[in-house]
């Protein structure tokens, strides 16, 4: 780089040139750059790919002739010979042979790629050094080529979301092939373990998914159910009542509330609040089961408390103050202000908030996973254990197992149903305070 | 509810006019709706103060169950390394001795000396309770000594062995002596010769090394948070590589260089989506594409910090973009003004300016990815790993992942644990976020 760009001071007085000679350094510097990258990526996602390929046309005839799972099965045997870690089965010439091409291979082709790369990238250098004159306007080019890659970035973002969307529907299509929408949509009945072998008993494989979202639904509608009042009254207290210091000591106390990990808050709520509400329960003769959805539930609410407050706490801060002051000078009091002025004039807001708490608490996983049940109880009685979509994905995808079967394949369409009632939950709230902002504004 | 005036809450009865109201009865409503006020003052009050006590609650339980766990329990034994067990290596070379020495019979050289502490102990159930005093990670520690000091064999030395779990739960008095014996996991003879070692002071509690050192184990007083912490350290580390240079980029494109069209309108909606989006929602996304299209190893540091990459994008470019806007225009100007083309404006200007803001954001979003458990899960970040991590593709768990998997150990052992992992935890965020806060209050400009 450095000595391009002495190349370029010495062809032409300096202030000839177009551009500073870093631009010119960096700009081929780029330019010789890409190409090499281009071929170092074409390796890291295909070499594998390739030396399977090749070591498995290399092996003997009854091999070829093996299904795509234990082919699979039998590459893998090759790669851990050639790392040295054990193998599921005994160790034939064979084998030991195949071992042996892959290894070969595996560095053959790494030179293959580098050596590729390497002339690529000093071809186009060499190109792109006879390029430069004084003339090339290399700082708009290579400004140019910074806009490009920083717009390719922000492209991310929504290359994040299609993959998102993508990989969920494809994987649910899939799940739908087993089990038709109606049985997964209306279904009552809940029982994922599906038989490995026909003749397995005691799982039938039930995929209704209706017990799992009424369960969602009671712990949402508990947490909602403790985390609104408590949350907008805090936020209340705070903007109307409270003096600036408490203000002060207040509100940052309250969102180290939103800061505290779910899994500290799933611990709590498995070791003190679930016992706690089970005696309670108990001393006054009720059956409370120790993974009550009550547990959960308050939980979830203490957690969602910060979003609500200090949600509220800012479209109750953004009615204007002449509101306030005319409600004063016709002599009402400040209760009388907010309930009567400032709650109207914030409450598409505060709705807002309340429907992002839900999202919230609705997507929110670890806290149910630690002290909710799994058992699918279709039930609104909250002393009885339920279970929520976010437990079954994670239950269903966590420990060893198959990728096609339709038990795997069924948390995509949970995590489907999941995605697209949050988003549509998100999407209303933002609208509304869209719409609110306009008012004022 | 829309006249406010005090008079228009008559009550029908009353069918006088307003303002021929005596100044008494105006005097008793004026008193009601004052009350009214204290009464709605008061409730707010206690709605902020029920989610402060939640607050204090959590904490308070956290850290009464959790501070025991940083402190261990042992006992002082004078082990006889005993010739006639551990024999002689065939082998001198030094690889050949330490080979040696991981056949030796550690349990045989602990029992005796145990049984020479306590020689009136007789009979196979007494002696394996005996034993069960220390725990089996004293075989180790017999190893690594006769390992060290090769020349004390044949001596008797004086070693502080780490006792068992139930045993560390009994002197830490989580576990009663009260209560009927076949309730306890811990015998009365048990809690007889502990008697007689404390009496001759030989029970020693102290700093929990082994706790910050070690990964994690089946015997809770073995398991230690080392090997998660360098997982999540891995973790973050691909995040923030990944995550800090595709965030800074988007935002400063969003806000300096996107035109004003429908594909930007697209980008920003996405991204505000995205900054919604459920976690475990990418957690399925890691499984999906970087799992299952792409191949990668399970389990892996690598993995995980993509998944959780993906995750604070959204945090880092929106308050980027924050920063960025907070610069004035005024300096663009200046630097366009003097011949800057809007690249250097931007890279020379803009982006130094702006970069305290935006390390304030990187850091609050890496806090949130620390602590973020349900992604790591569904990537297989779940497994019971003892081996400390030392790369990027090595089977990991990340710190939360670790309190998950202790939390649901039924051994009484790992509550305390688990506590102490959660305050380790607690104290890194509040590292993170105090060091954002601090860089915040220190590099804030007003324009």
């Amino acid at each position: 780089m450095a000595r391009k760009k002495a190349l370029q001071s010495v062809k032409g007085n300096i202030q000839n040139l177009h551009s500073l000679p870093v631009h010119y350094g960096l700009f081929s510097a780029v330019l010789s750059f890409l190409p090499g990258l281009f071929f170092i990526l074409l390796w890291i996602f295909f070499s594998n790919q390739i030396i399977d390929n090749l070591t498995f046309a290399t092996l003997g005839g009854e091999i070829q002739n093996f299904s795509d799972f234990d082919r699979a099965l039998y590459l893998n045997d090759v790669r851990n010979l050639v790392d040295g870690d054990a193998i599921s089965r005994p160790l034939t010439p064979v084998l030991t042979n195949a071992a042996a091409y892959y290894a070969h291979t595996q560095v053959y082709i790494f030179w293959i790629f580098s050596l590729l790369a390497i002339t690529a990238s000093s071809l186009s250098a060499f190109l792109s050094l006879r390029k430069i004159t004084p003339q090339l306007r290399s700082r708009n080019m290579l400004d140019q080529l910074i806009v490009i890659s920083l717009f390719s970035c922000s492209t991310l973002a929504v290359l994040i979301t299609v993959g998102i969307v993508s990989s969920l529907i494809f994987e649910t299509l899939r799940f739908l092939e087993h089990v038709p929408i109606t049985d997964f949509l209306f279904s009552l009945k809940w029982s994922p373990q599906t038989a490995i072998r026909a003749d397995q008993v005691g799982s039938s494989g039930a995929f209704g998914a209706i017990p799992l979202f009424t369960g969602t639904l009671l712990i949402t509608f508990i947490a909602l159910f403790f985390a609104v009042p408590i949350g907008l009254l805090s936020a209340i207290y705070m903007t109307e009542f409270a003096s600036r210091r408490a203000r002060i000591i207040f509100k940052p106390l309250l969102e180290l509330l939103a800061g505290i990990p779910t899994v500290v808050y799933g611990f709590f709520a498995a070791l003190v609040v679930a016992p706690v509400i089970r005696s309670t329960g108990n001393a006054f003769g009720l059956e409370i089961a120790s993974e009550s959805a009550l547990a959960a539930g308050i939980v979830m609410g203490v957690m969602i408390i910060p979003l609500i407050s200090s949600l509220s706490d800012d479209v109750i801060s953004a009615v204007p103050q002449s509101l306030r002051d005319a409600s004063y000078g016709v002599g009402a009091t400040k209760t009388e202000t907010i309930i009567h002025i400032i709650i109207p004039s914030a409450l598409p807001g505060i709705v807002s908030a309340f429907l992002l708490a839900a999202s919230r608490a609705i997507g929110e996983t670890m806290i149910v996973v630690m002290a909710a049940g799994m058992a699918a109880n279709l039930t609104a009685n909250p002393f009885q254990a339920v279970t929520t979509v976010t437990v079954q994905i994670v239950a269903l995808l966590t420990g060893d197992q198959e990728f096609d079967s339709a038990k795997t394949l069924s948390a995509f369409a949970l995590g489907l149903a999941l995605f697209t009632i949050t988003l549509f939950l998100n999407f209303i709230a933002i609208k509304l305070v869209r719409k609110y902002q306009e008012q004022y504004d | 509810m829309t006249d406010m005036s005090p008079n228009s809450e008559s009550d029908a009865a009353h069918d006088l006019a307003p303002y021929q109201r005596t100044a008494k009865e105006i005097q008793a409503r004026l008193k009601k709706r004052y009350r009214k006020e204290k009464i709605f003052k008061a409730v707010g009050l206690g709605g902020l103060i029920s989610g402060l006590l939640a607050l204090a609650v959590m904490v308070v339980s956290i850290f009464s169950t959790g501070l025991s766990g940083f402190q261990d329990s042992k006992i002082r034994l004078d082990v006889f390394l005993d010739p006639a067990i551990i024999g002689t290596a065939e082998d001198a070379t030094e690889k050949g001795y330490i080979d040696y020495i991981h056949t030796v019979n550690q349990s045989a050289l602990i029992r005796n000396s145990l049984m020479a502490k306590f020689p009136d102990v007789k009979g196979r159930k007494n002696v394996m309770n005996l034993q069960r005093l220390v725990s089996s990670g004293a075989r180790d520690q017999v190893m690594q000594w006769l390992i060290d000091h090769k020349d004390t064999i044949g001596q008797t030395v004086s070693m502080n062995l780490t006792t068992s779990s139930t045993i560390d739960m009994y002197l830490k008095g989580q576990i009663s002596g009260d209560i009927r014996p076949s309730m306890r996991k811990i015998s009365d003879k048990q809690i007889a010769w502990l008697d007689q070692l404390a009496q001759e002071g030989r029970i020693l509690k102290g700093f929990n090394w082994t706790f910050f050192t070690s990964g994690d184990s089946r015997e809770p007083e073995l398991a230690g948070i080392w090997g998660a912490t360098a997982g999540s350290f891995l973790t973050l580390l691909v995040t923030l590589i990944i995550a800090f240079p595709i965030g800074v980029a988007s935002a400063l494109y969003l806000e300096e260089f996107a035109p004003r069209n429908r594909w930007t309108d697209i980008i920003e909606i996405n991204i505000n989506n995205l900054a919604a989006v459920p976690s475990i929602i990418f957690g399925l996304l890691g499984l999906a594409i970087f799992l299952n299209i792409f191949n990668m190893p399970r389990s892996a540091p690598l993995v995980g910090g993509l998944t959780l990459a993906l995750m604070t994008l959204p945090t880092i470019i929106i308050s980027s973009r924050a920063a960025i806007r907070a610069v004035p225009p005024s300096i663009r100007d200046a630097a366009i003004a003097m011949g800057a083309s809007r690249i250097q404006t931007q890279f020379h200007h803009v982006l130094p300016l702006s970069m305290p803001g935006i390390m304030t954001g990187t850091i609050i979003g890496m806090a949130q990815a620390l602590g973020e458990t349900a992604p790591l899960l569904m990537i297989g970040m779940v497994a019971f790993i003892v081996d400390v991590p030392k790369g990027f593709l090595d089977a990991a768990t990340a710190l939360p992942v670790q309190i998950f998997l202790w939390a649901d150990s039924p051994e009484r052992g790992f509550m305390e644990k688990t506590s102490a992992a959660i305050i380790v935890l607690l104290m890194f965020l509040v590292l993170m976020n105090g060091l954002a806060i601090w860089m915040r209050q220190k590099f804030e400009k007003r324009w």
